[in-house]
């Protein structure tokens, strides 16, 4: 059994130390490690997105990070986007559209679609779709996701006016 | 059209568990955790058919942190019976032979061996030591190829039947039946115009994003405790029970929230070999799937290879009909083609028609269900003849629809005849809708339409609701909720009540704690539960009324509920002043609900779609997509559309791109997400729905079921839009660009 690695990085603004194999992915960590399990397995090499998290200013799949590139880091993952009590409007936009039906891979769509406003407040259709295309959902056919984005854009507006 | 005038039923209120899924507080199947958990791995076969000579796991049992490993040998040994997998009865020794392979291995990704290990790392070294020594044997994998003459068999004791009688032939063919009515001689000898054509479609998955996990604990008390994602908690308990040979009772499933199933969460595959693992370890043991065991070790739906022939008179009236219907069911029998029979001319009324299917079995994963399972390959090979027929009669697709559309009264040839039912509607929705005038804009465009059915199932569904003193109810059921289903289930206890639907509490239970509810599946969980919870409703309010009698002091006839408030003569009392009063008044007021419809309503459903195709690479774009479908009544609009959408995905999908592409020894070459290729956010435009309300009379709210009918007609719909486009008449699916190209570089020839 090979030895753990001692990791010290920031996960939703918290301070956090954890040990884990060389050989785990971060969603590993987060999951089975740090009981994060909000962030979602759907394939385990990078092609459907449920596992979608911040690491600094990227948008990653975390199976496709190690743990041990957490160091140092800062990482966002779905349990850090409400404020508190206080849902994101992405996450008040999802229920209010009906932007989900399994859920499976709402974390990961709500994380990416945050990375997409905090970068481009207001999205074009096509930067929606663009931005998202790296998410796989199949219940929903991404109609009410991509209408939930833009509701979700137009709150922001709204508080920002 | 639905005209009854409902308070909550027809209204969107924010679904119940929404909050925990947007938070990631939502608890699906591989979230679970227990102290002393330990990791299970399914070794699986590399071959697509060989017989099993020795396993040895000598080596892998040595392995540091390996607990337990198990194979087929650790089944308890029971007599042949057939099991109810939730959708039809199959054999025991398939049904375990599908979890565990016995004596020979079947499909690349068969599994023949589990082991347990301190973490999953461990386990799948560890399985990577078990030594199996394989006698290989020649695969066939499609069924054409697995009907010839001298084809390697895979089942040396599957003999074929053939119209309902055994035929002693052994053979790959499970059964052969056929549908007939009328005469089909006469039908096509009065025809005009006949058209035969042959179609093949590919092998496709349902491709829910969660892959297949359970935990299992098999207690020192003898009951085995499962924690999993799956369609239907009692099926799970059942295949365990049966498989596993205890008591029903001695298993308890707890279904977790579930990542996506369409059909494919209804096999058991990993639960009882975790529970085996657990009983050799005395510990939890949790198996997750990859997602290649997904696509390699879970049920797919069948590919087809399938004949259509239509007449038609001059004036588009159909004369007669016959199919020939061919279904890889995969490695064991039951290949859907059953239901593709029933849905294949269900669309339409027509006197003389003949269908033969044929339930193959081929060396790929054993089928499984998908949303209108068998449906969709049929109706893609009708619905391209019938455009096809339209075109040489110069009649519009639709009006030829119109003409020969079923209606009340209508018989289908496998023997039902239908109540009320919207295909009309359906189609004049669609003859009316600004999309099928609207200009296409530019060169290589084409508008395709298309129409599906599915007949939509009953079953059995129990429902309990308890009043709070605060004047809320909380309403357990057994239906896994998959997109939205508790709070369509609690909207019709809300209406029944006169109470908001945020006031009802629902939770799916446990196997101990609910009656038996049949799968979360054939579109019945909104009909079939929401009427248990319907039932329960009434048994409430039939309790409260007799509790405001006692109040009152009058007898329980008279009163009266009407939007939530109770009255007798002078007297009123809301729900809420009610609840408060039930402990005074008698103690707890808890309805019950036990239901077992044969009601259920087919749906139907049509697209209008436009697409465009490119003339040098073949690719296919879809430039505008509406989708219609009779819902019956829908309960919660916002999730019946979503159903309409993610349907018309899933059919866009099977159109253009999904397949399995098989090596000819039987391999999946494209067993990852980035070579099975699903439609993603950038390759679809947005999916606009028309919802048709023809009350099914077999529901106390009209339901008729939303989930299937929607994913029949994209294929067809596509492939008469890219002849309008292209030119070129596809008969195959995928119609990826490789296939258009051939298709417009043939023509040119």
């Amino acid at each position: 059994m090979p030895a753990k690695v001692r990791v010290q990085t920031t996960i939703n603004g918290e301070q956090i130390e954890f040990l884990c194999e060389p050989r785990q992915s971060l969603l590993e960590c987060l999951r089975d490690v740090l009981g994060l399990t909000g962030t979602k397995e759907g394939c385990n090499d990078g092609n459907c997105g449920a596992c979608t998290v911040m690491l600094d200013d990227r948008v990653v799949t975390s199976c496709l990070v190690l743990g041990v590139e957490a160091e140092g880091a800062q990482i966002t993952t779905i349990e850090g986007i409400a404020k508190g009590s206080e849902l994101h409007p992405l996450q008040r936009s999802f229920l209010e559209n009906a932007a989900l039906q399994c859920g499976i891979c709402t974390p990961g769509f709500i994380v990416a679609a945050k990375a997409l406003l905090d970068h481009e407040p207001n999205p074009t259709e096509d930067q929606i779709r663009l931005w998202l295309a790296n998410n796989l959902c199949r219940c929903t056919g991404y109609d009410k996701i991509v209408h939930a984005v833009q509701q979700a854009a137009a709150y922001s507006r709204e508080v920002r006016a | 059209m639905s005209t009854q005038q409902y308070t909550v039923v027809g209204t969107r209120p924010i679904r119940h568990d929404g909050v925990d899924k947007v938070t990631g507080r939502a608890q699906y199947g591989a979230d679970f955790q227990m102290a002393g958990l330990l990791y299970g791995y399914v070794l699986r076969s590399p071959h697509a058919h060989a017989r099993i000579k020795r396993i040895d796991t000598s080596k892998a049992e040595k392995f540091p942190g390996v607990k337990a490993i198990i194979t087929a040998a650790d089944f308890p040994p029971t007599a042949e019976r057939l099991v109810d997998l939730g959708e039809g009865d199959t054999p025991l020794s398939y049904a375990r032979g599908n979890v565990l392979a016995g004596g020979k291995a079947l499909y690349r990704g068969h599994a023949i061996a589990a082991v347990a290990a301190n973490s999953v790392h461990v386990a799948e070294e560890a399985a990577n030591l078990i030594e199996v020594d394989y006698e290989v044997l020649p695969a066939v994998l499609t069924a054409p190829e697995a009907m010839q003459d001298g084809a390697s068999i895979l089942h040396e004791e599957l003999k074929t039947k053939e119209f309902g009688e055994q035929t002693g032939r052994v053979s790959n063919v499970s059964e052969h039946f056929r549908h007939t009515m009328g005469d089909i001689a006469a039908g096509f000898a009065e025809a005009d115009v006949v058209i035969e054509r042959e179609f093949n479609t590919a092998t496709v998955h349902q491709g829910y994003v969660e892959p297949q996990n359970a935990t299992a604990l098999w207690n020192s008390d003898g009951r085995i405790l499962v924690w999993c994602s799956t369609q239907g908690a009692f099926v799970v308990r059942d295949v365990t029970a049966c498989l596993l040979d205890v008591p029903v009772s001695h298993v308890r499933v707890t279904p977790m929230e579930i990542g996506g199933g369409f059909g494919g969460k209804i096999p058991v595959y990993i639960e009882p070999v975790a529970a085996l693992l657990s009983k050799k370890t005395g510990k939890p043991v949790k198996i997750v799937m990859s997602r290649k065991d997904v696509f390699e070790g879970t049920g797919p739906t069948p590919g087809s290879h399938m004949k259509v022939k239509i007449g038609a008179r001059k004036d588009g009236r159909i004369t007669a009909a016959q199919a020939y219907l061919a279904y890889e069911a995969g490695a064991y029998p039951g290949a859907m083609v059953g239901p593709g029979a029933m849905c294949v001319f269900a669309a339409y009324d027509i006197p003389n028609v003949v269908i033969d299917g044929f339930d193959v079995v081929v060396n790929k994963p054993s089928t499984a269900a998908y949303r209108a399972p068998g449906a969709t390959n049929a109706a893609f090979a009708t619905e391209t003849v019938v455009d096809e027929i339209a075109e040489k009669l110069g009649i519009d697709p639709l009006d030829l629809r119109l003409k020969n559309a079923a209606k009340e009264g209508t018989r289908r040839a496998d023997g039902p005849k239908y109540r009320r039912v919207g295909c009309i509607e359906v189609l004049e929705a669609m003859k009316n809708h600004p999309h099928y005038n609207a200009p296409l804009g530019g060169p290589n465009r084409g508008r395709g339409v298309a129409i599906g059915f599915w007949f939509n199932i009953g079953l059995p569904s129990s429902c309990n609701i308890s009043v709070t003193a605060d004047g809320t109810v909380n309403l357990v059921e057994g239906s896994t909720d998959i997109g939205g289903t508790r709070t369509s289930i609690a909207m019709q206890a809300a209406e029944v009540l006169g109470i908001p639907a945020e006031d009802v509490r629902p939770t799916v239970v446990d196997t101990d704690s609910i009656g038996f509810t049949a799968v979360t599946g054939g579109s019945r969980t909104t009909f079939a539960t929401g009427w248990a919870a319907y039932e329960a409703a009434q048994d409430v309010v039939r309790q409260m009324k007799e509790r405001a009698a006692k109040l009152w002091e009058t007898d329980a006839a008279p009163v009266t509920l009407e939007r939530g408030v109770f009255r007798a003569g002078e007297k009123s009392m809301t729900f809420q002043e009610l609840a408060a009063k039930i402990e005074q008044t008698g103690g707890p007021v808890v309805g019950r609900g036990a239901v077992n419809p044969k009601g259920a309503g087919g749906s139907f459903s049509g697209n209008i779609v436009d697409v465009e195709v490119d003339p040098e690479t073949g690719k296919v774009s879809i430039l505008r997509f509406t989708a219609f479908q009779d819902v019956g009544k829908a309960i919660h609009p916002s999730y019946v559309e979503g159903q309409m959408q993610g349907g018309s995905a899933q059919g866009i999908g099977w159109a253009l791109n999904e397949e399995y592409y098989m090596s000819r020894d039987g391999a999946m070459m494209n067993s990852s997400l980035l070579d099975y290729r699903m439609p993603t956010a950038l390759d679809l435009p947005m999916i606009d729905t028309h919802i048709v309300e023809v009350p099914n009379p077999g529901h106390p709210f009209g339901v008729r079921g939303v989930g299937e009918a929607n994913i029949v007609p994209p294929p067809g719909a596509i492939a008469n839009a890219i002849h309008r486009a292209a030119g070129v008449r596809m008969r195959r699916l995928p119609m990826n660009p490789p296939a258009i190209m051939e298709a417009i570089w043939r023509q040119r020839d």
